[in-house]
């Protein structure tokens, strides 16, 4: 942590995932990312070059840099990434949480577990497994497909890395083709401008230090394009957002007895004072109070703020005693884009479980943090991540594979589409036997029937 | 107070997320515990938990009890502490200790002076089952070792206290699944995300007590293996050992058996932070005797309920 030495307090955060096919060298990149930045230190060295992995074949320094990630002993008998390993290291521009993603098919369920926790993605594409000889290139399944889900998650950042340029001598020609094929597929999946770097993962070329070999390529290394993205929130295409994640209760003598509402701001920004509508029901009521963990205390103070944003976990107090449950949305009385109340949607899955999904059976939908019963009605259409193309042919869901299906609930719940709020348009599967976590949803339309 | 956005600040964002996560276990799980060791990492886990449940300046209630499993093999210093916390904020403390896992013959040992470290899975397993507990949370953070680094914020583990590491839930956005059938058990990690430094850092900014051994202070110690093992009456001198008075700090506070001081003349948390920024051992490589036996002895002990 060297780098790290300036202790700044006033850095930002920023995660990242690191997705693409199985050998593409994921690991290998956050060992160069991390070592190149020295966030790597003498022990984790040490320890390395006395470990063996079945993979190795490079002699680079005598350190294969993927076992700073695969710690897992299975991964390294087998020599592969079987879940994310989170990683964290700082610059003093920036700090940064890394999820390492495996990049096998069977494991896709875990790249969309650090897919869904991440603001960017890298998606590593192996140049010498490229098939250059098609017009254009032909891509691998593997890349496609985490392109496809980087997209459905609504990543905000996408780079793609093309690493192994040192086996084509750093070949310009070799990166404008490959350049063409991820053009074309971000074109098919509605993915806007791509960002692309020719990297040599092994050899550190433009991850930390910048090449000699591209004298060609005029843009950022990756790290500089990483320290050099616009955090600000994302312009917000809702208003106020606050889920009530549990509902405290004092109750003691008559002068003391109180609610407060607990819960973290998903969107906008709420005042003191501020009129709020409850969804379900519709019902209005006043903030009285607001308690904010990195204000109460600091300051001296324990009269609470007077405001909170987006990504703080408050306390609320109202300034009457009404009907409010875990699952409850707060929002602005005077929202003029409030969520609808659904009772059937329109969603993306990603299907997570090794047992596909049934048209039979009742899940439990968790959104936000309200739980209410789920019937798959009908499969709308199943991705074909060959040629990324809707199938025609529908058929339930197994497991990695991805599809629209609409839904209908038991109770309808509080509702935006995950393109204008994550928080508010996503849920999760649940199966209500094994307790399984068995799907990612996106949700694309709503409907109150 | 003025308005601000959390990006602009790495531990507002840490702090909002973990008090997020302690209120999830809170709200999910019916019987749920919160170990503490005495040690940094649970003494900011315990400060975030009091916060995820204050209203100003009313008496914060925390909604479940604190588990310290108890190896007995304690530095007093943090044994003081831990009792401190209870007398000054009125939490509940359970204890379960090593001891008596001992005495039921449920651990163990091949001689009275081995590490009890990894017996305390044992124990753990033992006092969850007593108490009914369905999900525990603790203070590991993934930036620690390897296999802590695969770990999921909420991790779940089978009617055997297992971890399998092949078959953990996915876990997506903040949609965290606490949900169990009964003898199964969630180990939640609301502090995954930070690392050593944001942990002194966030010492510093709250100004924190800490039990005064993770300060500098005097302390016989002999050199082994580039570690500084204490003398104590559970780590005595062999003969030949050479011991010498050194100034030295605990980076790490666990278990007298297995837990080694470092070089250090810091004396407060800004001390720390400076040291912590620049050194080039990481927190276990410099302080743990158990960790490195095997590559992967984290990860077994996972596997058989260690948290």
């Amino acid at each position: 942590m060297t780098q790290a030495n300036h202790a700044a307090e006033h850095q930002n955060v920023v995660r990242f995932i690191t997705a693409g096919s199985v050998d593409d060298g994921k690991s290998t990149l956050i060992g160069r990312l991390l070592y190149d930045t020295k966030s790597i230190l003498v022990d984790q060295l040490e320890s390395l070059s006395k470990t063996k992995h079945a993979r190795v074949t490079s002699s680079d320094a005598g350190v294969d840099l993927a076992l700073l990630t695969d710690g897992l002993e299975a991964e390294r008998e087998q020599g592969i990434t079987i879940d994310v390993a989170y990683r964290y290291f700082s610059t003093p521009k920036r700090k940064f949480i890394v999820a390492d993603a495996p990049g096998h098919e069977q494991y896709t369920r875990n790249l969309v577990t650090g897919a869904s926790q991440s603001d960017v993605a890298i998606i590593l594409v192996d140049a010498s497994r490229v098939d250059l000889k098609t017009s254009p290139a032909t891509l691998l399944a593997q890349t496609k497909r985490h392109a496809a889900i980087v997209h459905l998650l609504g990543l905000r950042h996408v780079v793609f890395a093309v690493n192994k340029m040192d086996l084509f001598n750093f070949d310009e020609q070799v990166f404008n083709t490959i350049t063409q094929a991820i053009e074309d597929l971000c074109q098919k999946i509605g993915l806007p401008q791509p960002t692309l770097i020719p990297i040599s993962a092994l050899l550190g070329a433009n991850v930390v230090n910048t090449s000699s070999n591209t004298p060609w390529y005029k843009g950022p290394t990756l790290l500089a394009w990483l320290e050099g993205l616009d955090t600000s929130p994302a312009s917000e295409k809702t208003g106020f957002r606050f889920p009530v994640q549990y509902v405290a209760r004092q109750d003691g003598s008559a002068s003391d007895d109180f609610r407060g509402y607990l819960g973290q701001v998903e969107a906008g920004s709420i005042r003191k004072g501020q009129k709020i509508k409850i969804l379900p029901g519709n019902t209005e009521a006043t903030v009285a109070e607001i308690y904010l963990g990195n204000g109460s205390t600091r300051d001296g103070s324990n009269n609470g703020v007077d405001s909170a944003t987006t990504g703080d976990a408050i306390a609320i107090r109202l300034n009457e005693d009404l009907d409010i449950s875990r699952g409850c949305l707060f929002i602005s009385a005077d929202d003029i884009t409030p969520p609808s109340l659904s009772k059937a949607i329109s969603a993306d899955l990603c299907w997570l479980d090794s047992e596909p999904l049934s048209m039979n059976r009742k899940y439990a939908l968790r959104h936000t943090t309200n739980t209410v019963g789920a019937k798959v009605k009908a499969i709308e259409e199943v991705l074909d991540v060959q040629t990324l193309s809707h199938a025609s042919e529908t058929h339930p869901l197994n497991t990695n594979e991805i599809g629209r299906v609409s839904l209908i609930l038991q109770k309808p719940i509080a509702a935006d589409l995950f393109d204008e709020s994550q928080a508010t348009g996503a849920f999760i599967l649940i199966d209500e036997v094994s307790n399984h976590t068995v799907a990612a949803g996106m949700i694309r339309q709503t409907s109150s029937q | 107070m003025q308005e601000k956005t959390l990006l602009d600040d790495h531990l507002d964002w840490l702090e909002a997320e973990s008090i997020y996560i302690i209120r999830e276990v809170v709200a999910q799980c019916a019987n749920p515990a919160m170990l503490f060791s005495g040690g940094k990492d649970s003494i900011v886990m315990f400060h975030l938990a009091r916060k995820a449940f204050q209203f100003g300046d009313r008496p914060v209630k925390l909604p479940f009890p604190i588990l310290h499993i108890d190896t007995g093999h304690n530095y007093p210093e943090v044994i003081q502490y831990r009792d401190d916390v209870v007398k000054k904020t009125g939490v509940k403390l359970i204890v379960g200790h090593v001891e008596d896992s001992i005495k039921k013959g449920t651990v163990r040992l091949r001689k009275e002076t081995d590490s009890r470290n990894a017996a305390q899975a044992v124990t753990l397993l033992e006092t969850i089952a007593e108490f009914e507990f369905d999900a525990l949370m603790g203070g590991a953070r993934r930036d620690e070792e390897k296999a802590r680094a695969k770990e999921r914020i909420f991790s779940f583990r089978d009617d055997f206290g297992q971890w399998d590491p092949k078959a953990q839930r996915p876990e997506l956005w903040n949609l965290y699944n606490a949900r169990i059938a009964k003898g199964e058990n969630m180990r939640v990690f609301p502090i995954s995300n930070w690392t050593e430094l944001d942990i002194w850092q966030y010492i510093a900014r709250e100004n924190l007590d800490l039990p005064s051994i993770y300060y500098t202070h005097q302390r016989e110690v002999v050199r082994k293996n580039s570690l500084l093992v204490p003398v104590t009456d559970i780590t005595p001198k062999a003969p030949g050992d050479v011991s010498e008075i050194l100034d030295v700090r605990f980076r790490t506070v666990g278990d007298i058996s297995c837990t080694c001081p470092v070089l250090s003349t810091a004396a407060n948390p800004l001390d720390i932070i400076a040291e912590t920024a620049i050194t080039e051992i990481t927190e276990r490589g410099a302080t743990r005797m158990d960790d490195q036996t095997n590559e992967a002895s984290m990860e077994r002990r996972k596997k058989e309920g260690y948290f």
